[in-house]
């Protein structure tokens, strides 16, 4: 039997295969204009747009528009102000900024044939990076050198102190690697299984309209999971947004309040 | 560095190996970091100096607005219910105005009444006393009349029998007799 399968080679991995749009370097480093960079321009541009043409509505009563964009200034919020406290809004802009950054980068990773920015541990290790240097800055500009009391907790005896501070200074420099690896490693997996679920849906139905009925029924089976696949990582894309954004203000609050 | 380092050595693989991991290949690393800086800075600039203020305002304002309406619906509500209060008073006051007004008609009445049950009453007496005078002079004048004729009578009925009686002594018999 001859099917569709073994002609062709199904690669998963290319959706996140980075191409030059733009030739440019700086001092002989490359920066060139990158897809990744385009989607990522297009999503920080429909954030702009959409925010931005929101708050320009000034409605005393908001349309839909406005009303979303509304719905999403309180979520962050509220997000902020209920893990970081009244004093954590000074971080809001950021926050805010961050968690629709993620957003509109994993929703816009959805649409096929789109670039998902955050699929690459590199813009995700920045991001985790930046979260991690303003709380440890800040931690220290605050409070001064009883930021490190972070390490030790207050009221425990002094033997279990010798186990507990490298254990918090761990669990402290783990947070940036689980931080960029949560979101890197969501988005690349659950792509890998929409693009595989796809592919296998599509050749197993194409090797069933060549004679193999028993394909079909299986392909379609591929083709029900990956439309359920997809709904999945819709919810995926917009969580994962939501736990870098919340994470980033559980760590945003132990910079404000480092003794617990 | 580890991923540099990965993704160094996928570079140095054969060319007939798979093509190496995409997100672990460092050329466009620099890129990558470029331009999610630039980009990254310009969402946060432009979101955090120009539209979440104005969203900020927005909300705001419309929060302040509802408090005001409700600050007003309150004041509102109040004044109704002190209107209402006026107007309950009001009403007590002229219902006791009424009463009062309706107990001193009664009164009046009753005082008129009275005045001129009195005076009918002084009037009946008085013209009751006039009948009552002028019977009793009536009946003096017949009593007086009665013993004259008694007089006259024992007169004729003495002279009858040849007896001869002075007037006086006739009269002092009559009276006796009569009384």
């Amino acid at each position: 039997m001859n099917f569709a399968l073994q002609n062709t080679a199904i690669d998963p991995i290319h959706q996140f295969q980075v191409t030059k749009w733009l030739d440019l370097s700086i001092g002989g480093v490359d920066i060139s204009f990158t897809n990744a960079s385009g989607f990522m321009l297009l999503g920080v541009v429909l954030c702009i747009a959409f925010f931005g043409y929101a708050a320009s509505k000034k409605a005393l009563v908001p349309g839909r528009t406005q009303s979303m964009a509304e719905i999403g200034y309180g979520f962050v919020a509220d997000m902020v102000r209920s893990t970081a406290g009244e004093e954590g809004l000074r971080f809001f802009p950021f926050v805010f900024t961050l968690f629709f950054f993620v957003f509109f980068a994993n929703m816009i990773g959805m649409v096929p044939y789109a670039f998902t920015t955050t699929s690459h541990l590199v813009v995700t290790g920045a991001l985790a990076m930046l979260v991690i240097s303003i709380v440890i800055g800040f931690g220290i500009w605050k409070n001064g050198l009883s930021f490190f009391k972070l390490f030790a907790p207050s009221g425990a005896p002094f033997l279990i102190y010798l186990i507990l501070v490298p254990i918090e200074i761990i669990s402290f420099l783990a947070r940036p690697v689980t931080l960029a690896l949560r979101l890197f490693a969501n988005m690349l997996a659950g792509h890998i299984m929409l693009k595989l679920f796809a592919t296998f849906a599509a050749q197993l139905i194409g090797a069933a309209l060549s004679g193999a009925v028993f394909m079909g029924v299986v392909g379609l089976l591929a083709f029900g999971m990956g439309v359920a696949l997809n709904a999945l990582e819709l919810l995926v894309a917009g969580l994962q947004a939501y736990v870098f954004a919340i994470l980033t203000c559980v760590y945003l609050n132990d910079a404000l309040h480092p003794s617990h | 560095m580890l991923l540099a380092l990965l993704a160094e050595t996928a570079h140095h693989l054969p060319d007939d190996a798979p093509p190496p991991f995409p997100p672990f290949e460092a050329w466009h690393m620099p890129g990558q970091l470029f331009w999610l800086a630039i980009l990254f800075a310009v969402l946060y600039f432009s979101l955090s100096r120009f539209i979440l203020p104005k969203m900020s305002d927005t909300i705001e304002k419309r929060s302040d607005r509802i408090a005001s309406d409700l600050d007003q619906a309150a004041k509102l509500n109040e004044q109704a219910e002190e209107a209402q209060q006026a107007l309950e008073l009001r009403i007590a006051q002229a219902k006791a105005k009424a009463r009062e007004t309706a107990n001193k008609a009664t009164a009046k009445v009753e005082a008129e009444m009275t005045a001129e049950t009195a005076r009918v009453d002084a009037e009946i007496e008085k013209k009751l006393d006039a009948a009552e005078e002028r019977i009793s002079a009536l009946r003096a004048n017949a009593m007086q009349n009665v013993e004259q004729i008694a007089v006259d009578a024992a007169d004729a009925m003495t002279s009858r029998f040849g007896l001869k009686a002075s007037a006086a002594d006739l009269k002092k018999a009559v009276s006796a007799a009569l009384n």
